[in-house]
């Protein structure tokens, strides 16, 4: 069966190695820190000015002065720190943020992203993410394999407006883990009691399936 | 001569019409609310607005928008608001998007005397368009101006007369760079001390980059999702 949003954040803290400072986008990305592995410790930046975001407040504890980049209200981490947003991008620019996981409308098997503009249509802004895909050291999108209308997200080129090219390593779905090789997108890993064959169906860009492809164990 | 000031309105005297304005913020985290809602007092239009985000439909920037102050927005992102989505897509309003780090460098660039620098955000996407690019190390970027703005209007926690700032938790975001970008930039803050007060090391903008300062009043601190466990 195809996984929910929170089966997918579950497949990806997996990636999470100790000592990561990871920057996670709105959406399915802000469930992962639901499911971060016992004995690995990562610290969660915002990019709007915060590295250690801590849970959600207790009721009533909520703070105007302390949101996260989907503004919404949150707290600290003992040992966090605040920053403006140049140092935040900085951050991120530098290269010192481990990994980054983001959503898309739209990924080409060349690890092209789109997914901050339909023209015509929705209006919201790139915000941090062209910054964070272009820069972090590894990029993992979370997003259902295909949309509402059942198009495919994994596809050959990207039809919309990018958001950055050649920068996504891999993809975690309702469906599937994909990689993004030279090649085209590799079949990693499927979704628990999904075919190989349904995925197929579900990716319009080249996947290439080598061997026996295991379930997720999650 | 002092800088401080009385209140908002006073802060504004000599914003023109046509002026370029930075706001301090993020979502409606750290804006200048007493001085947010001057303008909208003062009727100022023809305003190019520089700010990450356009605020909503009825709190903070979204009410310059609402009475059509704006003639342009350059911001990074500009959801949440449906007024700011109707303006754009019918042609009312100009809009530049632009990446966050590459809008938040541009500002502090501006501020920090360097003309232009070279970012990959932006690199083979519509962000590209127009500009130089350049390898280093291997890897594509764009060329990018620094920016300033005739008026930074940015909103602290605490501030001193000589006008040093300290700011409360993410309230800094893109207030701190602003404070040096603008060629006059105006601080309200809820806490304004005597000179000695504040502990120098826990400054966050020095006094230098702002001109005007005011104890801010009636702050609403809206907060846009309220998320508890």
């Amino acid at each position: 069966m195809a996984l929910d949003k929170n089966g997918i954040a579950k497949r990806i803290a997996q990636e999470l190695k100790d000592g990561y400072y990871v920057n996670l986008g709105i959406g399915i990305p802000t469930l992962i820190s639901n499911y971060i592995p016992e004995g690995i410790n990562v610290t969660l930046q915002s990019e709007n000015g915060l590295l250690g975001i801590g849970p959600f407040p207790e009721k009533g504890k909520a703070d105007a002065d302390l949101i996260n980049a989907g503004k919404q209200t949150v707290t600290t981490m003992p040992g966090s720190a605040f920053f403006d947003s140049a140092t935040s991008f900085g951050m991120i620019r530098g290269g010192h943020i481990d990994l980054t996981v983001l959503g898309a409308f739209e990924v080409s098997e060349k690890g092209d992203i789109s997914s901050w503009k339909i023209p015509g249509k929705l209006v919201k802004g790139m915000g941090g993410a062209m910054d964070l895909v272009a820069a972090a050291k590894n990029i993992i999108v979370a997003t259902t394999h295909t949309d509402r209308n059942g198009n495919s997200k994994l596809i050959p080129e990207c039809t919309l407006p990018l958001t950055g090219v050649a920068c996504v390593k891999k993809i975690v779905t309702d469906l599937a883990v994909v990689e993004v090789t030279d090649n085209g997108f590799k079949l990693i890993e499927r979704a628990p009691g999904v075919s190989v064959e349904e995925i197929k169906a579900a990716t319009s860009g080249k996947l290439i399936i080598e061997g026996d492809i295991p379930e997720m164990d999650i | 001569m002092s800088k401080v000031v009385k209140n908002a309105q006073e802060a504004i005297q000599g914003l023109e019409n046509g002026s370029s304005v930075m706001f301090g913020g993020f979502g409606l985290c750290g804006i200048p609310e007493n001085c947010i809602n001057a303008l909208v007092d003062n009727d100022v239009t023809e305003l190019t607005c520089i700010s990450n985000n356009a605020g909503i439909d009825e709190f903070g920037l979204g009410l310059l928008l609402r009475k059509h102050q704006m003639k342009k927005m350059i911001a990074s992102y500009v959801g949440e608001n449906k007024e700011f989505e109707r303006q754009l897509l019918s042609g009312e309003l100009e809009v530049e998007l632009m990446p966050q780090g590459t809008l938040a460098e541009r500002i502090r660039a501006g501020g920090f005397g360097i003309p232009a620098f070279f970012v990959p955000a932006g690199y083979g996407t519509e962000v590209q368009t127009g500009k130089e690019v350049r390898d280093f190390n291997g890897k594509p970027h764009i060329l990018e101006l620094g920016m300033t703005a005739d008026y930074a209007i940015v909103k602290a926690w605490k501030g001193d007369t000589n006008g040093n700032l300290i700011y409360r938790h993410t309230a800094n975001n893109f207030n701190n760079m602003m404070a040096s970008a603008g060629k006059i930039t105006i601080a309200e803050v809820e806490e304004l001390v005597p000179v000695g007060e504040l502990d120098p090391n826990q400054v966050h903008t020095p006094g230098v980059f702002v001109q005007k300062i005011f104890k801010g009043v009636d702050y609403v601190k809206k907060i846009e999702f309220v998320t508890e466990r």
